[in-house]
This record gives structure tokens, sequence and C-alpha cells, in this order.
């Protein structure tokens, strides 16, 4: 029969349970302990979110403190990228067995955020940043070049901090 | 007072009352989306204005500006109608609602009710049972499978609860010996608030409250996740907004008849013991019924963000199994009380 094989609660309600009200009155006073509760909300523009030292924003190339980029063209990062967001393009500089990008590009519309870049650069160069207001009105400004990807070392220093320390 | 004395004072009420009213339902959505914010520790609507008081209006401009869409398989004149019946329906109940103690200005003794009727609370009532129409209309002209099962719903749900709400109003008129409002206002002086001497009817009759005006956790009608929008899926723009305001209407009339009936309308407990001057005791009496007024408001708003909706069999079962029943226990437990103590 259809009936039996209706299973049945492990516990009947108690006859308190049945009356509805208690209930309604405890679900009430979980309610109104969260209407006086401080509230979580941001308000966005005004007010923004300060992301953790782990957090994966857009990905920027460091400048060190004394005006050079630590980038030597290696192209590891271009290698590994998942989406082949990155374009790398190597000059010779004067310095001997030493390289840099003479051109280093990033599609912001390719890019994943998920960090290989960083995790396979041998240089400390490359770094996901705190930066997640990424808004383009054209595919072109989409592209960020050198001008836009270099960051000097000092707005970067508790993130290359907590990769020094996790990594 | 001469006819034409009669008909300028009542103008001027309804004017104060209509208006009190419209401002009462636009803040009402306001303070709904405020409370349901707060209950889920958000902010809620905070950029229209200061603190976003101005938000209610620019709700309605924006419902004003929106295309108003009829389905080609509807009825059209009653789909237009429905709305129409739900408003008036709504607007027209308060004209009973008593709101303070009879008041002296320039020598007339003018009520602080636009219709003192002998009837008022069966006019309620009679008026409420009519909004079912407007949903059930609304639901069957729509031509919609969703709309449709709303409107059914929503004539299942009422006749169940009619009931156990007239019986609940019987234990109140058992002791008011009326049915003016007025008169039980008047018999609920002191602490003799009919919540506390007869709380199993109040209890039932705030049950069918929330059941008449279609509020959760009876607001089967609507059910937002079965039936789309219920009966009025198929509407929109100011359509919409009549169906929206009504249903907050309804909920100020509710709370105002619940005040009426059980929580002593205007009446502050032993005021007249302090021997304030009376043009004080009205101001605070209107006072006290106002704030009775928001409180049960807040009730309402606070019980939607706390209680899951019934299921449609568990609404039936609740409302003929154990409403029934109740209400008419406690039209006993009142003739009981008139026998033994002659209240």
């Amino acid at each position: 029969m259809a009936l039996k094989s209706i299973k049945r609660r492990e516990k009947d309600l108690t006859f308190l349970e049945k009356l509805y009200i208690p209930e309604i009155l405890k679900g009430l006073t979980l309610t109104f302990k969260n209407m006086i509760r401080p509230k979580f909300t941001f308000e966005y523009p005004e007010e923004k979110f300060i992301p953790p030292s782990s957090y994966r924003g857009r990905p920027v190339l460091v400048e060190d403190s004394n005006g050079e980029e630590r980038c030597v063209a290696c192209g590891l990062c271009s290698r590994v990228c998942p989406a082949l967001a990155i374009e790398v393009q190597a000059g010779e500089t004067e310095r001997e067995k030493e390289r840099y990008p003479e051109k280093f590009e990033i599609n912001m519309l390719r890019c994943i955020f998920c960090g290989f870049c960083e995790e396979v650069c041998p240089e400390e160069a490359i770094i996901m940043s705190k930066d997640y207001e990424l808004a383009f009105s054209n595919r072109e400004d989409a592209i960020y070049g050198k001008d836009k990807l270099l960051v000097p070392i000092s707005q970067i220093q508790d993130k290359i901090d907590f990769l020094r320390q996790y990594k | 007072m001469s006819i034409g004395e009669v008909i300028i004072f009542s103008l001027i009420k309804i004017l104060i009352i209509v208006g009190l009213l419209f401002l009462t339902v636009a803040y009402l959505v306001y303070f709904e989306r405020k409370v349901s914010a707060w209950a889920q520790n958000r902010i809620g609507p905070n950029r229209v204005g200061w603190k976003g008081v101005l938000q209610p209006f620019a709700d309605v401009f924006k419902l004003l500006l929106k295309e108003d869409i009829v389905p080609e398989k509807s009825d059209r004149i009653i789909h237009a109608l429905a709305p129409m019946i739900a408003l008036f329906v709504a607007f027209t109940t308060f004209a009973v609602i008593p709101f303070g103690p009879d008041v002296k200005i320039f020598g007339y003794n003018i009520p602080l009710v636009v219709a003192d009727v002998n009837i008022g609370v069966l006019f309620i009532l009679a008026l409420t049972s009519l909004g079912v129409y407007a949903i059930t209309l609304a639901g069957w002209s729509s031509g919609s499978k969703y709309s449709l099962l709303g409107g059914i719903r929503s004539s299942a749900q009422m006749i169940s609860y009619e009931i156990s709400m007239g019986f609940s109003v019987g234990g109140v008129l058992l002791l008011s010996e009326s049915l003016r409002p007025i008169a039980i206002v008047q018999s609920q002086s002191g602490w003799m608030w009919n919540a506390i001497i007869q709380p199993i009817g109040f209890i039932t009759f705030v049950v069918s409250a929330f059941a008449e005006t279609n509020r959760l956790p009876f607001d089967l009608p609507e059910a937002e996740p079965e039936l789309v929008g219920g009966f009025h899926t198929e509407y929109s723009s100011m359509k919409f907004a009549g169906f929206f305001l009504s249903e907050y209407a309804n909920m100020t009339i509710a709370s105002a008849f619940i005040v009426t009936l059980y929580l002593g309308g205007w009446q502050i407990p032993y005021i007249d013991l302090l021997g304030l001057p009376s043009g004080l005791v009205i101001v605070l009496q209107v006072g006290a019924f106002i704030f009775k007024l928001v409180a049960m408001l807040f009730f309402f708003l606070w019980i939607r963000w706390s209680l899951p909706r019934f299921r449609y069999d568990q609404l039936m079962s609740l409302g003929w199994k154990v409403m029934f029943p109740l209400s008419l226990i406690n039209i006993i437990w009142v003739a009981l009380l008139i026998m033994v103590f002659g209240l």
C-alpha cells in the first residue's frame, strides 16, 4: 500500500510545539535580535571594500624603489597564462645578460585572475594587486600596457610580504 | 447641527483621513522595505532623500511611467475593474473607524470618526469580504493559469477564515452589546481591553486578519515561488500599483480594526485620574490610537519577515479544524464571564 511507504517523523511534535504560538514567539525574538544587530552592507561607491592580502585583483608589474621595473622579460608568465592574456616583447639592456620588456600587455578581457603568472614569476615582478575596479567602455581600453601595469613597490608592499610568508 | 454643517465637517474629515491614509500606505511600503532590510542585516533604501524617505514617491513615479500591459486573452473590462474594487474596498472601510473621542471645537461636538454608523462592525466585515472579489476577478479575468490559481486560493482562504473572524468578533459584541465601533471602544475602559479579557478570541481574530489581508504566512494568492505573482501576475503599471496600495491599505485597516476591537481603541487606561486638561487628553488619546496602530503594523511586518508560508492544505485545516472551534470556545468563555461576573 502506498500509505505504508510514508516515513513517519523521527520525533512527533510535542503539545507545546503544536500550539505554534511559543514557537512563533521564538522565531520573532530571533528576527528582532537580527534587526538590532550591526549591518553588513558596504555602501559601495562611498565606502570601499579593502580586500585581505590574499586577494587576487588586477595583475601589476612591480616598479622597484630605484624606479626600474623588475621584469626581465623571461616570458614565463605569458607561457603559463591559461587564457593567453599576456604578451611580452623582450629588449636588451646595457647590462650584461639582462633584458627588459619592450612591450608588456595584459588583455584584461581575457585575464581570469588565476594568479599563475604571479606564482611562476622568478623575479617577483608580476603581482596580483588588490585593485578590483576594472571597468572599460571599449575593447581597446581593456588592453593594459606598461603605462597602466607598472606600479611603485610601495603601493603593493603588503601583498609582497604576504607572498614571501606563504608562497 | 444643520445638514450643511454635517456635510462640511464630514468632507473635511474625509479629506484628512484619505490624505493620511495615502501617506500611511506610502510610508508603510517604505517601512516594510526598511524592516525587511533590518531583519536581514541590510540597510534598506537610503538613496532618495534623507535616509530614503522620498523612496515611496520615486516608486509611484516609476510605476506611473511604466507601460500598462493587458494580456490578449484577458477580459478587458473586468481586468481593469478588479484593482479599482480592491482600492475602493480598502479606502471605504476606514470611514467607520473611530480614532479619538468627541472633540468640542467652536461650540460644535465633533466625533472623530467619518461616519458613526450603528452597524459599523458589520459594515467593515461586509466590505472586507467584498475585497475577495477583487482578487478572484483579477485572477479569473487575466487569462493566465497562475492568476487563476491565485484567485481560487484566495476565495477558498477567505471562506475558511471569514467564519472564525466573524465568531471572534461575536465575543466582542457580547461584551459591548453594540455594533457601533465607538461603543465598543468605550466598553473597553481602563484595563478592560478585549485582548486581555478574551485572549483566545484576540489570537483567532489576529490570525484571521492576517489571512484576510493576504499577508504572510497566509499570502497564498500571491505565493511568489509557486505562482509567479499569483493573482497579479498579469498586472503592470498603475493597475499593479492599485493592488499593491490596496494590500497595504488593507493592512492599515486590519490594524486599526484590531486596535478598535481588542486593544482599547484610543483609550489610555486611567488617564482621567491624572486630572489633565481635556484638550491635552484628547491629543494624547489620538496619539495613543496612532501609536497602537503603528505597533500593530510593525507586528504585521515583523511576522512577515519571520514566518514561512503555510502549505495550502495546512492553511485549510488550520482554518476549519483549529481556528473555527477556538473562536466558538471563545464565545462560550465570554458568555460564561458575563453570566458569572455580570461584566
